[in-house]
């Protein structure tokens, strides 16, 4: 099986060192870079340029949807297809509809962040190249990584690993990803 | 002038102003990773065997059997009768509904107040709060009578072109509980998932690996991933925080709708919200206190954050305490004979008169010892209190629905109510399940939040010494 370069990878031992290194990384003109570590670090996202997440949007058109929705379902089976009288209220109102539809409103803005936030990070995905590294095992105990892909257009191998290691990174290592 | 503010930045404040810390004694990231890790990697103690086999047999012999009893026979196997239609059944229900509670109000509501000492106590209150849920969730399931009909509670098109009928509370409920188990899964899922790739990361077998893997869906930590995923948590957060005030709401609405005195009242959903969260409080009590020192958990559980939730209990309390004066306050005012009757027969009838002293004695009057900080510091005494709380919750209850229904406007509806073996078995066999959930959720998943705990730490802050920055400048 031929391989590709994924990119190189680069560990650190605080937040703040791969905070400097992160900005260094972003001077240094790298389009094509992330960092990973055991829990979000303060800051990062700023220095990353992340912008605010889509997340949101995901919730408020799944919950807007649903809310909708469920009016239009009470109002469907309570006062058109088959309209019932009890105790004498209203076929349809909205005040009655509007707990169910709020209840629903919840549920699904709730679906809608963690659909949400699994598309945007386009999760699962079980095969990682990074995961080949024993070292990366350290990710999610106190370990900081900074990873810069092979795709972007500044990449050398000499010339980023020198650079990587100016900043600071220790064992620095090529990744490979399968074809 | 800049000499003297970088001299500024470096004073200490002083020690009264000072935050106290989350973790005690100074744990830095590895070690917290291996401690909060170590219960899930270790052997089985024996401790864990021996609650476990009493919550099995629970929930493996005794509420199966229980179910295809009530099942096969029918409703009546209970002491459900005229005029006491709701028993045990549905003061379980609310009771589990209730005890989910104070799990959302933990990790949601004080997660957007920011309060960081949640992190310590969030999983395990988020577990309870999913399995109490499900606990809640079967009891109206068996309570119609005729199970293998609950499907006819959701809008499904059937040839018989009939509908639920959504102007009932209790269509309502069906939805709120639904949701409510399906939101606090997938709000415990979620934060489950940084540590499901911790724990992938350390398994040194393969099926761990596999297994761990699988569910955390391939998680690298990635700061890409963080940004969606805080993102994403805080819109959790929000919508959680919602349904803690509105579940037990629609299930205060259930009663608040009819007409029966002592059920008939505004201040319902309110009163079934705060009564939530304080029996909830107690069961985090009743969880927590021996799991922080059978899992040695002292640094991270510390005594700050025990004394936090016996606060907040407090607190519970006293908010339950004004409703109860306000019930009895509006049942007098009203002037309304029934009300009157009802709520006189409460403490002063002749039948169920102990529930009410109980309600008011634990609920009011026991919980007032949580003012004292050397109550509050002897965790045996709270533990009694958290058990009592619940009980006292359980029996308020009990007088809301039975001691409301058996004597209602006319002598023809005045009966008894007496609970029956199946009764008791049933709600032993929910504790059951709940605990062996309970147990096996504590076994293979970390019960801390790893990731979250290590985010507040001082090592983890990059405007900290200790975090590397370097010293005085930030």
């Amino acid at each position: 099986m031929s391989k590709k370069n994924y990119g190189l990878i680069a560990e650190f031992d605080s937040p703040a060192a791969v905070l400097r290194a992160a900005e260094k990384v972003r001077d240094a003109g790298y389009r094509r870079w992330d960092v990973f570590s055991p829990f979000p670090v303060h800051g990062l996202d700023k220095v990353m340029g992340l912008g605010n997440s889509l997340v949101g949007w995901f919730s408020l058109v799944f919950g807007g949807g649903a809310f909708v929705g469920t009016m239009v379902l009470i109002w469907f089976t309570n006062a058109f297809d088959y309209p019932l009288i009890v105790g004498g209220k209203p076929m349809f109102s909205v005040p009655m509809s509007f707990v169910p539809s709020y209840i629903l409103l919840v549920l699904a803005a709730a679906i809608g962040a963690f659909v949400g936030m699994i598309a945007l990070n386009q999760l699962p995905r079980h095969h990682h190249p990074l995961f080949g590294k024993k070292r990366f095992e350290l990710v999610s105990r106190d370990k900081f990584f900074l990873a810069v892909g092979a795709t972007d257009p500044k990449f050398s191998e000499t010339e980023t690993r020198k650079l990587l290691e100016e900043i600071g990174g220790a064992h620095i290592e090529l990744v490979e990803d399968d074809e | 002038m800049a000499e003297v503010l970088d001299n500024l930045k470096t004073l200490a404040p002083p020690a009264e102003l000072k935050r106290s810390q989350n973790v005690i004694n100074n744990r830095g990231l590895g070690y917290l990773t291996d401690k909060l890790t170590a219960f899930n990697e270790g052997k089985t103690p024996r401790w864990w065997w021996i609650l476990f086999f009493p919550s099995v047999f629970g929930a493996a012999v005794i509420l199966p059997s229980m179910l295809i009893y009530q099942i096969s026979t029918g409703v009546g196997v209970w002491g459900n009768n005229h005029p006491v239609m709701w028993g045990w059944d549905i003061i379980n229900f609310v009771w589990w509904v209730g005890v989910a509670h104070a799990g959302t109000l933990i990790s949601a509501m004080l997660f957007l107040t920011r309060q960081h000492w949640r992190t310590a106590i969030g999983r395990a209150a988020e577990a309870m709060t999913v399995f109490a849920v499900m606990m809640a969730g079967l009891y109206p399931g068996i309570h119609v009578g005729r199970a293998w009909f609950d499907w006819f509670m959701f809008p499904v098109p059937t040839s018989n072109g009939l509908w639920p009928q959504f102007r009932s509370p209790l269509m309502w409920d069906v939805f709120a509980v639904n949701t409510y188990l399906m939101v606090s899964t997938l709000f415990w899922y979620m934060g489950l998932i940084p540590d499901l790739a911790l724990l992938r990361d350390r398994s040194k077998t393969r099926v761990r690996k596999f297994l761990y893997g699988l569910f955390a869906l391939g998680w690298t930590g990635s700061a890409r991933h963080w940004h969606n995923y805080e993102k994403a948590y805080t819109v959790l957060s929000g919508l959680a925080t919602l349904l803690v005030f509105t579940v037990s709401s629609i299930v205060g609405m259930d009663f608040a709708t009819s007409q029966l005195a002592g059920w008939h009242a505004t201040i319902f959903p309110l009163y079934f919200v705060v009564g939530a969260v304080y029996c909830g409080f107690g069961m985090v009590l009743v969880l927590l206190i021996p799991l922080r020192k059978l899992c040695h958990l002292e640094d991270i559980i510390t005594m700050r954050h025990m004394d936090r939730i016996c606060k907040m209990t407090l607190l519970s309390s006293l908010a339950i305490t004004y409703i109860y004066l306000m019930e009895y306050f509006i049942a007098w005012y009203s002037g309304d004979p029934y009300e009157r009757w009802v709520f006189s027969h409460r403490l002063f009838g002749t039948t169920y008169w102990y529930g009410g002293w109980i309600m008011l004695g634990i609920n009011f009057l026991m919980a007032q010892l949580l003012w004292f900080k050397r109550i509050r510091q002897n965790l045996k005494i709270v533990f009694i209190l958290a058990i009592l709380i619940n009980i006292g919750m359980w029996f308020e209850r009990f007088t809301i629905i039975v001691g409301s229904l058996y004597q209602d406007f006319l002598p023809a509806n005045w009966g008894f109510y007496k609970q029956t073996w199946v009764d008791i078995g049933t709600f032993l066999g929910t504790l059951g399940v709940f605990f062996t959930m309970y147990l096996l959720f504590i076994r293979f998943l970390p019960m801390i939040a790893v990731s979250e705990v290590k985010a507040i730490t001082p090592q983890a802050d990059p405007h900290h010494p200790l975090g590397g920055a370097k010293g005085g400048k930030s």
